[in-house]
Parts: C-alpha cells; sequence; structure tokens
C-alpha cells in the first residue's frame, strides 16, 4: 500500500519554489497567496499522515517503486510524522506573517524570497521523511544553500555572516557525507533501516566508530551544539526578521532530530551509550552548551542577537536530553523540540514585529512599548515565561521532564544546570520586561506621562503570534495527551 | 611502507582532505577560504571514487543479459558504480554551493571594496 502523502510533502512546495520566479514575472502579487497554499497542502498532509502513523503504525513510501536498499525509501513514524508537522506549520505561520515585512525590507526581492522560502522548507521537510542517508545529505545542503542565500540577503552584515556560516556549514556537511561513505564500505547499505540490521555485528570497527564521530561533529555543526556554534549569534542576528524567524525555531530542530535518528536508529541505542561513551560526552557538551549560552546572551543589548545566544542553550536542552539518554530524558528532549521551536517562533516574530513598526532592536530603548504594542508585549511576555518555565505554558513540561531524565540518570549537576538555567533565563527576560513595562526611573519630569497612542503591528503579523502564543499556552496543558499519544511511541526501545 | 603504497589513494585523500580543511579554517583571505572548501569536498570526491574502483575490473554492464543465458555474475569483475553515482550528485550540490559562495564573495566586494577577513572586520565596527 503506497498512499502518497509522505511524497506530497516535499513535492508541493517543491515544484511551487519552481514555479513562484515564472509566475512572479509576471504577477508578483500572486506569489504570497501561493506560498500560503503550499505549505497549507504540506502541513494538511503531515497532520494527515500523523493520523494515519497513530492508526497503522509507521508508513513506507518507495521511490519509483524501487524496494529498499536498492531505491530510496521514505518512512514516516512517530517521530518523522511529529517532526513533518512541526516544520510545516512553523513555516506556514512564518509565511503568513512575513508578507509586510518582506515588503518593507526586501522590497524589489519578494519573488526570490519566496521561492528561497520554499526550497529551505522543503529541504527541512525532506530530512524530516527520508529513510535514505545520501538523501538526506541532499535535503540538508538544499536547506543549507537556500539558508545561506536568505541570511545574506539581510543588512549590513549579513553577507558576511551568511559567508562564514556557509564556511561551517559545508565542513558539517562534508563531514556527514564522508561518514555516509564509510559506513557505505562496511555496510554497503545507505537505507537505514538496513544500516541499523547490518551494523550491530560491525560495532567493533574502526571505520564505524569514525563514522560516528564524524556524524555527531557534522552534525553538531547544522544544530550549532556548543563549541561548533560560533556561525549562529551573527548569522541570526543579521537576516532579515522574517527568515530569523523560519531559520531560528526549524533549522537547530531539524538538527537535532537528526542526532536522535542516528544516535539512537542508525545505530542501536546500546552501541551510543555503552560501547563508547558518546551519550556522556554529549551531555557534558550539552550542559556547558546551556551555561555558556545563558551567560553569553546576559551580555547583549541587542534582543535578535540576545534571543541568538538563548538558542544556543536551548539547543543544549535538547542534546542534553538525548545524552541522557533514558526514556524521561528523550520525551524531554522530544517535547523540547516542539516548545522550543514555538517559543522561538513568537519570540522572532515579536521582534519582527518591533523592527517593522518602531525600527528598534536595542533592549534599553524599549519604554513605553507595552503602550504602543500591548498585544505583542503580552505575546512576548508569555513566550518569554515559557523560556524560563513557569508552569502553565509549556517550556515548563519540556524542562520537568529533562529534569526527571537527570534524576533518573543519577546525575544531580545536570538538574542543577537546569534550575541554575532557568533563573538566568529569568534575569535575563525579566531585564527586557522591566524595559517594555515599568517606566525608567529618572523620566519623571514632565515628558513622563505625554499620550502614547496604541500603535499595533498590522494583523497580517498579529495574527500568527497571537497562534503561536495560544499554541503555547494550549500546548502546555496539552502536553500529556501529545506524550502518551505521539512522543512515547517515538521514543526508541530499549532505553 | 606496505600499508601507506598499497592504500595510496586513501592517504592522499586524506592529504588533499587536510590542507583544504586547513585553508577554510587558517587562511585569512575570503577566496582562499573557497579554494580550500573546494579541495576539501573534492578530496571527499576522491575518495568516495577510488572505494568503487577495483583493480582489472570493467563496467557494471552484464554482457548476453537480454534473451541469452546469464552466466554466474562474479562482482570482482565489475566496478561497483553506485559511488560514482552518489557523486554525481554530490558535484552537483557542491556546485551549487560553489556558486552560491561566489555570488557572496561578489556582494561581499562590491559592500566593502576588500576580501581580506581582517579588513571587513575592521570596516564593520
Amino acid at each position: 500500500m503506497t498512499l502518497p502523502f509522505p511524497i506530497l510533502i516535499i513535492l508541493v512546495p517543491l515544484i511551487t519554489a519552481f514555479f513562484i520566479p515564472i509566475i512572479g514575472w509576471w504577477r508578483r502579487d500572486l506569489c504570497y497567496p501561493l506560498v500560503i497554499v503550499a505549505l497549507s497542502v504540506s502541513t494538511l498532509s503531515s497532520v494527515f499522515i500523523l493520523h494515519l502513523v497513530e492508526e497503522g503504525g509507521t508508513i513506507h513510501y518507495y521511490l519509483g517503486s524501487w524496494d529498499p536498499p536498492w531505491g530510496i525509501e521514505y518512512v514516516i513514524d512517530h517521530l518523522n510524522a511529529f517532526m513533518a508537522i512541526i516544520v510545516s506549520a512553523i513555516s506556514l505561520i512564518v509565511a503568513l506573517s512575513s508578507k509586510r515585512s518582506v515588503e518593507r525590507e526586501l522590497p524589489q526581492k519578494v519573488v526570490y524570497f519566496y521561492c528561497l522560502f520554499l526550497l529551505q522548507v522543503t529541504g527541512l521537510l525532506g530530512i524530516v521523511v527520508t529513510g535514505d542517508m545520501f538523501n538526506l545529505y541532499v535535503f540538508l545542503e538544499i536547506a543549507s544553500l537556500a539558508g545561506y542565500a536568505l541570511i545574506a540577503i539581510g543588512e549590513d552584515g549579513a553577507p558576511f555572516a551568511s559567508f562564514n556560516y556557509m564556511i561551517y556549514g559545508t565542513i558539517g556537511a562534508c563531514f556527514y557525507l564522508l561518514s555516509v561513505g564509510y559506513l557505505y564500505v562496511v555496510t554497503g547499505s545507505l537505507n537505514m533501516a538496513d544500516l541499523s540490521r547490518i551494523l550491530p555485528d560491525l560495532y567493533h570497527s574502526k571505520v564505524v566508530l569514525m563514522a560516528f564521530a564524524f556524524f555527531i561533529v557534522g552534525v553538531g555543526l547544522k544544530m550549532a551544539l556548543f563549541p561548533l556554534h560560533v556561525w549562529l549569534p551573527d548569522a541570526y542576528t543579521y537576516a532579515p526578521s522574517a527568515v530569523s524567524a523560519l531559520v531560528a525555531p526549524l533549522m537547530t530542530k531539524v538538527g537535532a532530530y537528526v542526532l536522535i535518528r542516528i544516535v539512537f536508529t542508525v545505530f542501536t541505542p546500546s552501541f551510543s551509550i555503552s560501547l563508547i561513551p558518546a551519550t556522556t560526552i554529549l551531555s557534558w557538551v550539552a550542559v556547558i552548551a546551556i551555561l555558556f549560552g545563558c551567560i553569553l546572551a546576559l551580555g547583549q543589548t541587542d534582543l535578535k542577537r540576545m534571543l541568538a545566544y538563548v538558542l544556543i542553550a536551548e539547543v543544549g536542552y535538547i542534546a542534553l536530553g538525548v545524552g541522557l539518554a533514558n526514556k524521561a530524558g528523550l520525551t524531554g528532549a522530544i517535547l523540547h523540540i516542539l516548545n522550543d521551536a514555538l517559543m522561538m517562533t513568537c519570540l522572532f516574530l515579536v521582534v519582527g514585529a518591533i523592527l517593522y513598526k518602531v525600527g528598534l532592536r536595542n533592549i534599553h530603548q524599549f519604554t513605553y512599548l507595552h503602550r504602543k504594542m500591548p498585544i505583542t508585549m503580552a505575546a512576548f511576555t508569555v513566550a518569554a515565561l515559557s523560556v524560563i518555565g513557569i508552569p502553565p505554558t509549556c517550556g515548563f513540561f519540556s524542562k520537568w521532564y529533562l529534569v526527571l531524565g537527570a534524576i533518573d540518570a543519577n546525575q544531580w549537576l545536570f538538574a542543577v544546570v537546569l534550575l541554575v538555567s532557568s533563573l538566568l533565563n529569568a534575569i535575563l527576560f525579566f531585564r527586557v520586561i522591566e524595559n517594555i513595562y515599568f517606566e525608567p526611573a529618572n523620566a519623571h519630569g514632565e515628558g513622563a506621562h505625554e499620550e502614547i497612542s496604541v500603535d499595533e503591528a498590522p494583523l497580517s503579523m498579529l495574527i500568527p503570534i497571537l497562534v503561536v502564543t495560544a499554541g503555547i499556552l494550549s500546548l502546555g496543558v496539552l502536553s500529556g495527551k501529545i506524550i502518551s499519544s505521539v512522543i512515547q511511541f517515538a521514543v526508541p526501545a530499549g532505553l | 611502507m606496505e600499508l601507506i603504497i598499497s592504500k595510496y589513494n586513501y592517504w592522499v585523500y586524506i592529504i588533499l582532505m587536510m590542507i583544504g580543511f586547513y585553508a577554510m579554517i587558517g587562511k585569512r583571505n575570503l577566496v582562499k577560504k573557497l579554494v580550500g572548501m573546494n579541495i576539501f569536498q573534492t578530496a571527499i570526491i576522491l575518495y568516495f571514487v577510488s572505494t568503487g574502483a577495483k583493480r582489472g575490473a570493467s563496467i557494471p554492464i552484464v554482457e548476453g543479459g537480454h534473451g541469452e543465458a546469464i552466466h554466474a555474475i562474479h562482482a570482482a569483475h565489475y566496478v561497483n558504480p553506485l559511488p560514482h553515482v552518489l557523486m554525481l550528485t554530490a558535484i552537483v550540490v557542491m556546485v551549487s554551493t560553489f556558486g552560491v559562495a561566489l555570488a557572496l564573495i561578489i556582494m561581499l566586494y562590491r559592500r566593502y571594496n576588500t576580501l581580506e577577513e581582517d579588513e571587513i572586520l575592521e570596516l564593520r565596527k
């Protein structure tokens, strides 16, 4: 039984991306609705496919009807379907809100922007649905190349940041390719399921160990795990705001997904945990990443750059969950992929709205912003509370599972670091919130009480922000249901 | 010595890759970085292609396939075509990376009138 939905998820944005330059050449204003339609189809197919997976288990789709391991196979299990929904839904929301800010920031390049936007989403979705190692490399590069181009069209420092990102990204992709080559040499297969069957007999081979090491470093570069994060702050700060809102939540999360796939599906958990101390090293690196990200974020006054450092810390959380390698930890990691994607989307969309309306990024200039844009600032506060981890918001629940995982693993230090990082996040965000909501102490003179009229962001930006905020609040309440219906099946057996 | 000579293609690939890697990380000129990136990627192509090659083997086309009775096929008589095909795709990826990189370099040169990393950082302060 081959239903066409796995391929539809990718094919619709891919083909639309090719049609956009042609249609945009004829009528420019058609690009935006076309993007929305394409991404809606992707989102609907992913939701439908999750439904199918929940009923009938893993779905396989053979491209061109070639059976694996000869042909390329698309595999959708609970984790893939979950990721596909995150990627397609977030990109749909970002696309919805992008209209005004793109017209303002990139007036000449609307057509090309949307073309690249769809290519990026295609690459990310492709990474998520494919079951073939080499195919994953190709999609990784599609996503990255579109990402380099999208970042480069930003403000002053963007081309240089993008060039640096490209150098690091290419090293990462080449390491990935090299490790695929190593695995191919010893197993003769590129199919993930096939590899996981053949590999256990070869676990003591040095080639397999090298392949694993290259994997971790390559994927670590792509997901900006701590010592390999150097490209991220510049690239995400200088990118156009619609691009930051797309790339920041998704690219790192998809990298985290690839990490989970490789550590626990291609290699068995027993290899990654006990044969070599990979997960232990990973969790120590992750702990440093969390502290490093939070502390460096404290030193920033540019809101967008501060969020970029927060993102490095968030990647650390996910890597820590993977590194703990027990049920609670991995549940927390997978849940955090969803939650963090939502939080980061919300924060970067708010930054985009502020930039669009008042053109400010320095947090010390945000005074009285709550009177000018009350709804946007309320959304910002909710997302900030979620990053800190205050109970009704979804950020609390994933941190809860991560702490539980750390305690299960008898790593009290990790639990302490998680709590300390919450405190640091609290300092970080209350500093911004204070600037927004409270009047400066020295401004009680004559000008302090002048009327500031409400001047909200346009509806096309406000509605996506509100949708994501509602998501943050409701997913917190629903997280038990998400875990019991999706994530518990996504956690690999044997943990 | 035996190890080096019998597997010299792999040693060449490692040396090339390290040269490229050094240029990407160590050089301060953006074009040199780009050249390093190309050497790095080409080294990987060399690795893949040499894994598929076999001494004295022919191209993987089975003689007398259609209609005639097929004799036993020995894998050792044929080159493994799959790594080569993979590299075709990888070359396409690498060429497009190179294209994007060149476009970025043109953008940078137009803006800063230099391609030295240090000078660009100086100008951006």
